[in-house]
């Protein structure tokens, strides 16, 4: 149990997966202006990396070892990933309207996400068996929620503010970006 | 200018894919820590996207519309594979420094959005010129963030110690603050410049899918796979 915690401490907050990692950049900058959007992306985020890298686990436990099909790996994570949120995505709007209203459009645009490919990988790499891969991309998915909530927070005040010319917009959302990573680095101590 | 040239051209400097449109991010980001790990990235990618872009333009009357960016994943999946087993068994120091990054590139926004944008409307020649260009832009810009983050935060350039003695390197260039920093800084200069770059479409209108981001100019709301 308390490595598990463990698992879900160093993904979340020492190894955060955007400040420390560098994947899922892209959405991290492009969604985080309103706090809102952060939320619910987060909310995806969390729902389908969590799912993902359980099914993940098991594929690689019971097909790709088994059968030596260990340099396969990238082409069938990233398609499974892919039907896999089709999928999530088909059932929830059968089953749960009110939480795929909430989740929406996110939920296939995580499909190119690079953080739910490296998570997947990272879990082979560390040799993580399937209840800790499961709370691995757990963690990693709340790592990725407090960072962009963090940030659309940051930027809300940002934008009250006059800043010099050529800092506004991208610049000064790196820079909140920057100043967010040297915090997280201070987790690194824990 | 030739409009072989002209593609060339366009991917170093026009349409810089790091400076100009702001794509691939991630990798620019993490792999930037010194100006060989950049080299090596930046050559990677390049070679995996040269190859996308000749294969999906060869096959573009055979590719279904409905079908097309699973097929071009699979593809690209493919030549990532191809480009990891090799690193792994010629460069293995690369490798290792690299890490996951290199299966990464699959969701490299660059390599989807080339075809999206490009390869899949053009010649495979052309195609296959403007793989080169954009190549060689993105590898350009990575050796260049490289450059500056190793000698910042280690003092050393590719891996040769240039600092004086009694001077110390400021070591957080090499840590992850240091590339949104430097990131920031560099965003910054072109602004000042005024150069004409997608800065602000990154911090706004990205909805999350690197592959069929805007900023490659592909349409996002229509995603098939």
């Amino acid at each position: 149990m308390t490595s598990l915690i463990m698992i879900i401490v160093s993904c979340a907050l020492i190894n955060n997966v955007v400040l420390n990692q560098f994947l899922g950049i892209c959405s991290f900058l492009g969604v985080s202006q309103q706090m809102k959007a952060s939320a619910s992306l987060g909310g995806a985020v969390i729902f389908v990396l969590t799912i993902a890298s359980a099914v993940a686990s098991l594929l690689y436990d019971f097909v790709l070892k088994p059968f030596d099909l260990d340099y396969m790996k990238t082409i069938v994570f990233i398609l499974v990933i892919a039907a896999l949120v089709q999928i999530v995505e088909m059932f929830l709007k059968k089953t749960s309207p009110g939480l795929y209203r909430a989740l929406g459009i996110y939920l296939p645009l995580i499909t190119t996400n690079c953080a739910v490919l490296g998570v997947a990988l990272t879990n082979v790499q560390d040799e993580y068996n399937f209840i800790e891969s499961v709370f691995a991309g757990l963690g990693t998915a709340i790592g990725y929620t407090i960072a962009i909530v963090l940030l659309a927070g940051i930027r809300a005040r940002v934008d009250e503010e006059a800043i010099p010319r050529p800092l506004r917009g991208a610049p000064v959302v790196l820079l909140a970006a920057a100043l967010m990573s040297i915090a997280f680095m201070g987790f690194g101590g824990l | 200018m030739n409009k072989y040239l002209e593609r060339i051209y366009n991917g170093v400097v026009k349409e810089n894919p790091t400076f100009v449109l702001m794509l691939g991010m991630c990798p620019t980001l993490a792999v930037s820590t010194a100006a060989i790990n950049g080299l090596g990235m930046g050559i990677s990618t390049t070679a995996v996207l040269i190859l996308s872009n000749v294969v999906i333009s060869a096959l573009r009357k055979v590719i279904p519309d409905e079908v097309r960016l699973p097929a071009y994943i699979v593809v690209v999946a493919t030549l990532v594979t191809i480009t990891e087993l090799l690193i792994e068994a010629y460069l293995p120091s690369l490798y290792s420094a690299l890490g996951i990054y290199i299966p990464l590139i699959v969701v490299n926004c660059i390599i989807l959005g080339r075809a999206e944008a490009y390869a899949n409307k053009n010649s495979v020649p052309l195609a296959a010129f403007d793989g080169i260009g954009m190549g060689l832009g993105f590898t350009i810009a990575l050796t260049i963030l490289g450059f500056i983050r190793e000698l910042l935060g280690a003092g050393t350039v590719f891996g040769h110690n240039v600092l004086p003695q009694g001077v110390e390197p400021i070591g957080i260039f090499i840590n992850a603050p240091g590339a949104f920093l430097v990131l920031a800084i560099m965003i910054m200069v072109l602004n000042a410049f005024g150069i004409k770059n997608n800065s602000d479409k990154l911090v706004s209108s990205c909805d999350g899918c690197c592959a069929t981001c805007q900023r490659a100019a592909a349409g996002c709301g229509k995603e098939e796979n």
